[in-house]
């Protein structure tokens, strides 16, 4: 979609004139920018300065000639003075996000957008099935933790009661199987933890990718497809040589906030694992470092690196955001 | 969270393209299509089938019959009131639209303010502002955590509502601005170079001229946002330590360290805690799928 042309509402100058700045702009932005300097730019700069810090988060904040890289030696493993090995929880974390990133770039993706496709025909109670879908978009991380945290629950949960039910159904038919007397630990189980996590995690996020291909999928050219039709394409080649090239620009913001998302994960961590450990994601590393642990200077350190790694995504994103805008 | 809608602009339905089946549909594929659609939906609904059939029993009766098989005898609805006073659900709801309702209010005015100052001047920082508030939106949250958290402390703000207010509006102000800005982009200019000729003011031009042409993009942003900052629990988390002043969200966590193994009790304060958003879901559907789309039009 095109913008309009951009509109100037500045008076036109009198011929010969030198212009002026005109303030008024400036004085619409005073006081939101205000706030958006003191509560967002300025504490982000801080913590680069704490970052430097061997803060506690009580005592005074240590002065400028006490600033050191001694907690990204600690965190990353700087050759500093000798080499020592980057911090275990760190990679852990790290580790973690990776996969998440990974999981979310494929696994909500490819169900969204299939169910997107599969909405925009005119199938029968589309409404509804839709509606059982992005229904969890509106619940917070917490209730989805604590829904998810039940259903993992290995005694009673719906999840392992279906497991050993089915075990033992098997059993009685096939005597060679052994029925289980329990099904997996899930959350409390190291290997399963962030899998778990990250169950409840897709079954939420399937919902939004469903929502912006659906969005994307209503404003195609109409007779791209209809072009492609009467030329006797496939389905399949419909959709994988006319439709999804032109779903592109949706699929970049997908792929983009599937990234930022997965970057940002921390509730339903800190929800669902409180104790941390396993599925620790960067996020909450960082938190139980600082608040639990009242390393303020290092958990700002943990902090800094996070951001390093969103700039990956976010600084060539606003590269192509801004040279569509100078474009305009 | 899924707080990263991007670079916006409202997307305008058009007509439905897709597989009209003007020859005859197989069959045998549709019903397949079906079934695997009721088989991934029935997985879909299995957490709130879950938590809808825990809520009404006991954890007695769980433990004894099983999830599978509910003494239908034994129902009960005693969870909901127990959860809304005893687990003092009640009380977090309130202070959940205690802090949203101002913040909602603050960040959409404040929004509509740096929105408009970017979309109808020219002038050189405007397009550097923007970027601005638009990388804003994609900052992860740790970055600001514990500065946020020492400067309510000095200013004597922390554990309180203000604090709350303070920080939400300020960090939803980056998202708003985008897609205000976006949307006002497209407002034609003669309607305002028709209101300059006879002499309107600049403030007037915004607040009546231009706003009244935004409700549609306010009313789905002020959808999407009351459930982002209704929602919100890594800031109460940080921010809000006496139990008199929890939201929902941090309310609901900590009922889970207490009463560990009461699920049915714990499930029914979590449906409670839904309803608002819930409430907004069924009436603002349109514009809660509209606010959330808003960023991806592009």
């Amino acid at each position: 979609m095109a913008t309009l042309a951009a509109t100037v509402t500045q008076r036109p100058d009198r011929a010969g004139k030198r212009q002026k700045i005109n303030w008024t702009p400036y004085l619409f932005l005073l006081v939101p920018l205000a706030v958006y300097a003191t509560w967002i730019i300025f504490p982000m700069l801080f913590s680069f300065y704490l970052s430097l810090t061997s803060w506690d988060g009580v005592s005074p904040i240590p002065s400028p000639d006490q600033l050191s890289l001694g907690n990204y030696d600690r965190l990353l493993g700087l050759p500093l003075n000798g080499a020592n090995p980057p911090d275990r929880d760190f990679v852990t974390a790290f580790n973690n996000n990776v996969t998440w990133v990974i999981v979310f770039l494929t696994v909500p993706t490819t169900l969204g957008l299939g169910l997107a496709m599969i909405f925009n025909s005119n199938i029968r109670g589309a409404r509804w099935f839709k509606i059982s879908f992005y229904a969890p978009l509106i619940l917070s991380f917490v209730v989805i933790g604590t829904i998810w945290m039940w259903i993992y629950e290995p005694r009673a949960g719906i999840l392992n009661s279906v497991i050993v039910g089915a075990s033992q159904a098997l059993a009685s038919v096939f005597p060679f199987i052994t029925p289980l007397e329990r099904g997996p630990g899930w959350l409390a189980d190291r290997n399963l933890a962030l899998a778990s996590i990250l169950g409840a995690a897709v079954w939420r996020q399937v919902g939004y990718v469903m929502i912006l291909y659906l969005a994307g999928l209503k404003n195609l050219d109409p007779s791209l497809v209809e072009a492609a039709k009467v030329d006797g394409a496939s389905p399949w080649q419909l959709f994988r040589k006319v439709i999804f090239p032109l779903l592109a620009p949706i699929t970049t913001v997908v792929l983009v906030i599937s990234v930022i998302d997965s970057l940002r994960s921390f509730d339903l961590v800190q929800v669902m694992t409180p104790l941390g450990g396993a599925s620790n994601v960067l996020a909450n590393f960082m938190y139980i470092e600082a608040f639990n642990n009242y390393q303020f200077g290092y958990g700002a350190s943990i902090a800094v690196v996070l951001l390093s790694i969103s700039l990956v995504i976010i600084i060539p994103y606003l590269y192509v955001s801004v040279r569509k805008e100078l474009d305009y | 969270m899924a707080n990263t809608t991007l670079s916006g602009q409202i997307a305008l339905p058009s007509a439905q393209i897709g597989s009209t089946p003007k020859r005859k549909p197989i069959k045998a594929s549709r019903i397949a299509l079906y079934a695997a659609l009721i088989v991934l939906t029935a997985i879909w609904l299995l957490p709130f089938f879950s938590a809808l059939l825990t809520s009404v029993r006991t954890q007695d009766e769980i433990s004894l019959n099983g999830f599978w098989q509910p003494d239908l005898s034994a129902l009960t609805l005693d969870n909901f009131p127990a959860a809304w006073e005893q687990a003092r659900v009640s009380r977090y709801l309130g202070n959940s639209f205690i802090v949203t309702i101002p913040s909602l209010i603050a960040t959409l005015f404040l929004s509509s303010l740096s929105a408009f100052a970017l979309a109808r001047y020219r002038f050189k920082l405007a397009l550097p502002l923007y970027f601005m508030f638009v990388a804003g939106t994609m900052l992860p949250f740790q970055i600001l955590l514990l500065p946020v958290f020492k400067m309510m402390n000095d200013l004597r703000l922390y554990n309180t509502y203000g604090a709350l207010i303070i920080i939400h509006t300020a960090f939803q102000m980056g998202f708003c601005t985008m897609v205000l800005r976006n949307f006002m982009k497209t407002i034609p200019n003669d309607i305002v170079e028709a209101a300059r000729v006879d002499g309107c003011s600049d403030f007037r031009i915004y607040w009546q001229i231009i706003m009244p042409l935004t409700l549609p993009a306010m009313a789905a942003l002020a959808t999407l946002e009351f459930t982002w900052i209704f929602n919100d629990y890594l800031w109460a988390l940080i921010l809000i330590q006496s139990e008199a002043l929890k939201p929902i969200t941090a309310g609901l966590a900590g009922l889970r360290g207490q009463f560990t193994t009461n699920w049915p009790l714990i499930t029914a304060g979590s449906l409670i805690g839904v309803l608002p958003t819930l409430f907004v879901f069924a009436f603002l559907q349109r514009y809660f799928i509209q606010g959330l789309t808003l960023g991806s039009g592009k």
